[in-house]
């Protein structure tokens, strides 16, 4: 933790204020990395995410403060959508993908019944 | 939309106990009888991150804006951990899936092609080649494409292969989840259908 080493972390370097041991954000916004709090912060507030942080279980705040960054990022890249529009691509991606499986497993059991009714013709009665 | 011109606050208002002035950022995207939509922002973004917000867009996309803001906060709330985060795994996981099965199915559909070829090719010459190809075989790999039942992923795979996407690369496309319908095609939107779709979550 950056507070064992006199070095604040990235979030209370930018809201000038000491870092106490107890931090919440010293482990996940390390100083060498001080984007990832600013962004955070201009997108969710320091408070928010203070409070994100405080209600979920420890071992689940590094991943919290991640999506949190990448939510902020995609944001900050797109004000209108932010990473709602890349849910919007994949979703009409994904229905497209489906529906392309749907015509080509139907094209295959057209196959297979086509294949065993030819055997059937093929071998005089056959049983397929 | 503006309720404040009705002297009916806006949620937002009403929530942060103020006057609704006429020139209310909020009132329009905000109606007083949607107190949640603007609740839920207000815990996950603030208030004033979110006027900020507002105010560096042209007025056109603001009503965009603020759903997509309601749709992230809803996601949040459900999901402190993940948030939108977990939505977007899910779907690249669930394609990744579907690129598979795919192109399996696609490659069995090429052999039956050339099968179905060689047969009517041989049945005219009175050849018999296909033994065994009326045992049911064909019909079990039918049955094995099927939609794979998608778990999440594990934790360590949950961002590693995620990208933040650019503003304006964007296929086109309707957001389909939960109550969100009214978004218009993202700007840069070349969509190809411009279907819009309703997933109920």
């Amino acid at each position: 933790m950056s507070n064992y080493t006199n070095s604040p972390c990235a979030a209370c370097k930018f809201l000038r204020r000491k870092c106490t041991s107890d931090c919440v954000f010293a482990p996940y916004f390390p100083p060498e990395e001080p984007t990832k709090f600013a962004n955070v912060h201009r997108i969710f507030g320091a408070s928010n995410v203070s409070k994100i942080l405080h209600e979920v279980a420890p071992h689940q705040r590094e991943d919290a403060v991640n999506s949190l960054a990448y939510e902020a990022e995609a944001r900050l890249k797109d004000p209108v959508y932010g990473c709602v529009g890349a849910i919007s691509v994949l979703q009409r991606q994904v229905l497209r993908l489906q529906r392309e499986l749907e015509e080509t497993n139907a094209d295959l059991m057209r196959y297979a019944s086509c294949l065993g009714s030819e055997t059937t013709s093929a071998y005089g009665g056959r049983r397929g | 939309m503006a309720s404040s011109s009705t002297n009916s606050p806006c949620a937002a208002c009403k929530f942060l106990r103020r006057k609704c002035q006429p020139e209310c950022v909020f009132a329009p995207y905000f109606p007083p009888d949607q107190p949640q939509k603007f609740a839920n922002v207000h815990k996950v973004f603030g208030a004033s991150n979110v006027t900020k917000l507002l105010n560096e867009l042209h007025p056109s996309q603001r009503e965009d804006a603020v759903n997509s803001l309601a749709y992230e906060a809803d996601m949040r709330l459900r999901d402190p951990v993940y948030g939108c985060v977990g939505v977007i795994s899910l779907l690249q996981h669930q394609l990744r899936q579907l690129q598979i099965d795919l192109s399996c199915a696609k490659s069995e559909l090429s052999k039956y092609q050339s099968l179905g070829i060689l047969a009517a090719t041989h049945q005219s010459l009175g050849i018999n080649l296909l033994a065994g190809a009326a045992d049911g075989t064909a019909t079990a790999t039918v049955r094995d494409h099927h939609y794979h039942h998608h778990q999440f992923f594990p934790r360590e795979q949950m961002f590693g292969g995620l990208d933040v996407p650019a503003g304006n690369n964007y296929d086109g496309g309707i957001l389909a989840i939960g109550q969100i319908t009214q978004f218009q095609q993202p700007r840069a939107a070349a969509g190809d259908d411009g279907r819009r779709t309703v997933d109920p979550s």
